[in-house]
């Protein structure tokens, strides 16, 4: 459990009480009131106490002035979700006129130990949109600076497909995606924003221009590591909605082919082509004996599976023993639509 | 495998609030109404609803809507919080439920979405919030939820599969359940996703690559339940990795084997909740069909 010795308690050593401080001279703190029994009361620490009464001072009085300001930012730091507080933050800095660079600066410091937070993303995105297309470059950069801590926060990532579509900066986003991947090619967030590169850049020409050298990228990938679960569906979003060319690329079941015949990390190969069977997909006999080869002993004999998209579900459902029931539920999908 | 240790998680719970210069009771501060639904939904599932004095949880001041605690503004994610807290206790009826309805009613905009409060962040998250709500109160008809419904369905909730966040797709699809909209839903591929979240460990994780969470096994159960899609997963695989989350010591449950505990992962088995609610099973049933909990 974390201790309250923790970074947190830097800020505290140095607590200087605000009854003392002169800039909150005349300040009436306002206690809260929990009602005559409280439920679920929480044993709040002193300065966080302090600093929520002389918020709830100015607040209730909605004085809107620097003090206030710094009141946002302290109560902030004690409580980074506090939306309510947030939200009188933002009333301060348009009355009184805010520097909107300070406040970009602001929230990077909140965000160095709350990246996550839904609150500091709305204000940052609330600031970036007062600053305009000017602001799109540090956005970007502000969000690249997160995903060197945690390449995967769901937040920065929203917050960066925002910026493009509202700010723009669209010009190296692939190439940032490349960069990614290269650092960890099984990083889902990465594959999920190169798809959002290509099907929304308005430089790219859109995912019918990009589709023929991104399947290739795929494929790459796919063979680097069979067992990595996002370039698989990669692929098949690049045909999404276009069965008959997803059945007629010859790459894509020439790629599955060579992962069956390398025999290991195979469950995404078998699927895809039980999908491509689904959709009436004619697998010539190499691939037949590919698919014939994986049978272990458990299953019996070869030919008592004619169909090849029942052998796939039994093969899968002995490798990939977790979804038994799935793939049962496959192979009678595929049973009833032969 | 193990067992759960009802009567730890229990005393754990009770001695949170206790916690004076605990990182954890100041920055959740704000969350203390949603930690008291977490933590009483809890204890009724155990069920030991009975350790807390229920008149002293109903008695807070009610003025509509509810925000995180006291002096926060109203808000949606805790007015669901509130009205979850008080169907357990069975007190729906100490709301003012026109001034709840019309809380809600005023936050969905003209594209049918929800805004948390009335300074406007939409999200799909806070249509859930007014849906779940306004069903429980049974004024869901107070909204428009077809233009409700057209706004989550047309949530990108899915690029080619490469996708949202669990509680994302567990809000997107508890709304459409509780609003008999699943029909808008490909089962089969969402269920898919859903249960290629399960990992070696049994536990569940929230996108691939990611490690196993004991509170997936929440926003991903329920999801496949509602979808019903839950047998695709390994039941008793994850039965031992949310075991494996205790501290049989102390109490609690976390988010992963020795990790530390608190009370937002402490939620526990779930056969006994109801998935689109999020509440004990026998407290829905008595608010739809008005049988009483034995």
């Amino acid at each position: 459990m974390a201790s309250s010795s923790s970074s947190e308690g830097e800020g505290r050593r140095a607590w200087v009480p605000l009854a003392s401080r002169p800039e909150f001279a005349g300040v009436t703190p306002l206690p809260q009131d929990d009602g005559p029994s409280p439920v679920v009361a929480i044993a709040y620490r002193d300065d966080f106490r302090e600093t929520m009464d002389y918020f709830r001072s100015l607040y209730s009085s909605r004085e809107l002035s620097p003090r206030s300001l710094l009141l946002t930012s302290l109560a902030i730091s004690v409580n980074p979700a506090n939306y309510t507080v947030w939200h009188f933050r933002r009333q301060v800095l348009e009355a009184l006129g805010a520097d909107w660079t300070e406040e970009l600066g602001f929230t990077e410091g909140v965000a160095k130990r709350n990246a996550k937070n839904y609150q500091l993303w709305h204000h940052r995105r609330w600031v970036a949109e007062k600053l305009g297309p000017d602001a799109a470059s540090r956005e970007l950069e502000f969000t690249r600076k997160i995903f060197c801590l945690d390449a995967k926060n769901y937040h920065a990532w929203s917050h960066r497909q925002w910026v493009l579509q509202a700010l723009g900066g669209w010009e190296d986003e692939l190439d940032y995606c490349a960069q990614l991947l290269e650092e960890d090619v099984f990083n889902n967030s990465a594959w999920n924003q190169r798809y959002f590169v290509i099907t929304k850049s308005p430089s790219l020409g859109g995912l019918n221009a990009m589709r023929d050298s991104e399947v290739d990228y795929a494929i790459e990938a796919i063979h680097a590591n069979p067992e990595n679960e996002s370039p698989w569906r990669y692929l098949r979003g690049l045909y999404n909605d276009e069965n008959e060319a997803w059945l007629n690329d010859s790459r894509v079941h020439s790629a599955c082919l060579r992962v069956l015949k390398a025999k290991r990390n195979f469950k995404f190969a078998l699927s895809t082509l039980l999908d491509l069977l689904g959709l009436g997909f004619k697998p010539n006999q190499e691939i037949k004996d590919a698919i014939t080869s994986l049978r272990t002993s458990d299953l019996g004999e070869a030919g008592s599976d004619s169909d090849l998209a029942n052998s796939i579900c039994s093969i899968l459902g002995l490798e990939d023993p977790m979804r038994a029931n799935y793939w049962t539920w496959r192979k009678q999908q595929a049973s009833s639509s032969s | 495998m193990g067992e759960l240790a009802g009567d730890k998680h229990v005393k754990y719970i009770l001695s949170v609030e206790k916690k004076k210069d605990s990182f954890e009771s100041v920055v959740m501060e704000h969350l203390r109404l949603n930690g008291a639904y977490w933590g009483l939904t809890t204890l009724d599932l155990l069920g030991k609803l009975d350790t807390v004095d229920s008149d002293e949880v109903v008695s807070a001041a009610f003025s509509g809507g509810f925000g995180g605690n006291i002096g926060h503004d109203l808000h949606l994610l805790y007015t669901l919080s509130a009205v979850q807290v008080l169907a357990l206790f069975d007190k729906l009826d100490v709301l003012d439920i026109n001034k709840v309805t019309d809380y809600i009613r005023a936050l969905q905009n003209e594209d049918g979405s929800f805004s948390g409060d009335i300074w406007g962040e939409v999200d799909t998250r806070f249509s859930y919030c007014a849906i779940c709500c306004l069903a429980i109160l049974k004024r869901l008809d107070s909204i428009n939820v077809e233009k409700a419904v057209r706004y989550i369905v047309s949530s990108k909730l899915w690029m080619a599969g490469l996708v949202a966040l669990l509680v994302q797709i567990f809000c997107y699809v508890g709304a459409l359940a509780i609003t008999g909209s699943l029909h808008h839903i490909d089962k089969d591929l969402l269920g898919w996703w859903l249960c290629e979240r399960q990992v070696k460990s049994g536990g569940l994780n929230g996108r691939p690559e990611k490690l196993a969470d004991v509170c997936y096994s929440w926003w991903v159960l329920s999801s496949l339940i509602m979808i019903d899609r839950v047998h695709w997963i390994d039941k008793e695989k994850l039965i031992k990795f949310i075991l494996d989350c205790q501290d049989t010591e102390n109490g609690g449950i976390s988010d992963r084997p020795d990790d530390a505990v608190d009370i937002f992962h402490t939620y526990p088995e779930l056969k006994a909740t109801d998935p689109a609610y999020a509440l004990p099973v026998d407290v829905v049933n008595r608010i739809f069909f008005g049988r009483c909990s034995t």
